[in-house]
């Protein structure tokens, strides 16, 4: 399936783009999680990640649909 | 009431956000870029948002101080961007009939802020490379550990 993947701050930083369309075997958020840190080899604690789906903070375990918007969030800082 | 702007935050238009005749308590938080952190002395603040959910976080987080609290008014706004010292970069505030709750309210949203809106700022050094800050310590304060933001920590 495809999932629209967008990158902030560190990450951004990391893999070098803001966004990109990717094709996944990925069938939950963690799997995809794990499938982008090896992807562009991140150096990521990822006991601090969270991942939002479609603008929502989501479970792990949290399975994918074809077209989400999916979004690694680092340590927020807002403020 | 939850903004995300690339201007500068105008103290007064903000005000102007709260008013309400039944109002006897206006309480706000400025939150400013300041010059040193944890040691270091920093020169500017650069402010990065998820900005679509960031403002629907922001606009939950002013809904669940409305609902909890006994106020009349809330307004938060948070700038994006390259910002300066002094540079207004949060501003929160809220209007009530009595201080008590409005101090609350206010406390409660900025602190909720802090820990859930999709915002990342990179703090610029005087004598060292920037680095993108990592508050671990950010969610600390947050005052419902149930709410979603919590509950999806990995595992």
């Amino acid at each position: 399936m495809k999932v629209k993947m967008m990158y902030f701050a560190s990450i951004r930083e990391s893999v070098g783009i803001s966004q990109e369309v990717l094709e996944t075997k990925s069938t939950n958020a963690d799997q995809l999680l794990h499938e982008i840190v090896e992807k562009y080899n991140l150096a990521l604690s990822l006991e601090h990640i969270k991942i939002a789906i479609n603008e929502e903070y989501v479970a792990f375990n949290t399975l994918l649909n074809e077209g989400d918007t999916v979004v690694l969030i680092p340590p927020v800082a807002g403020g | 009431m939850f903004e995300i702007t690339k201007g500068l935050i105008s103290h007064d238009e903000c005000k102007n956000r709260i008013v309400d005749q039944r109002a006897g308590a206006i309480v706000y938080f400025d939150g400013r870029v300041r010059n040193h952190n944890e040691g270091q002395q920093v020169t500017s603040l650069e402010y990065q948002s998820y900005e679509a959910m960031a403002v629907r976080e922001g606009h939950k987080i002013v809904l669940e101080a409305l609902d909890r609290f006994d106020i009349h008014q809330a307004f938060c706004v948070h700038r994006e961007g390259h910002l300066q010292i002094e540079d207004t970069a949060v501003w929160v505030g809220v209007s009530s009939s009595h201080r008590f709750e409005a101090f609350r309210a206010c406390e409660y949203i900025i602190d909720e802020v802090k820990a859930r809106v999709p915002m990342w700022k990179k703090e610029h050094y005087v004598d060292r490379p920037a680095i993108w800050v990592e508050c671990h310590r950010c969610s600390d304060k947050a005052h419902d550990h149930n709410h979603s933001a919590q509950g999806c920590s990995h595992e």
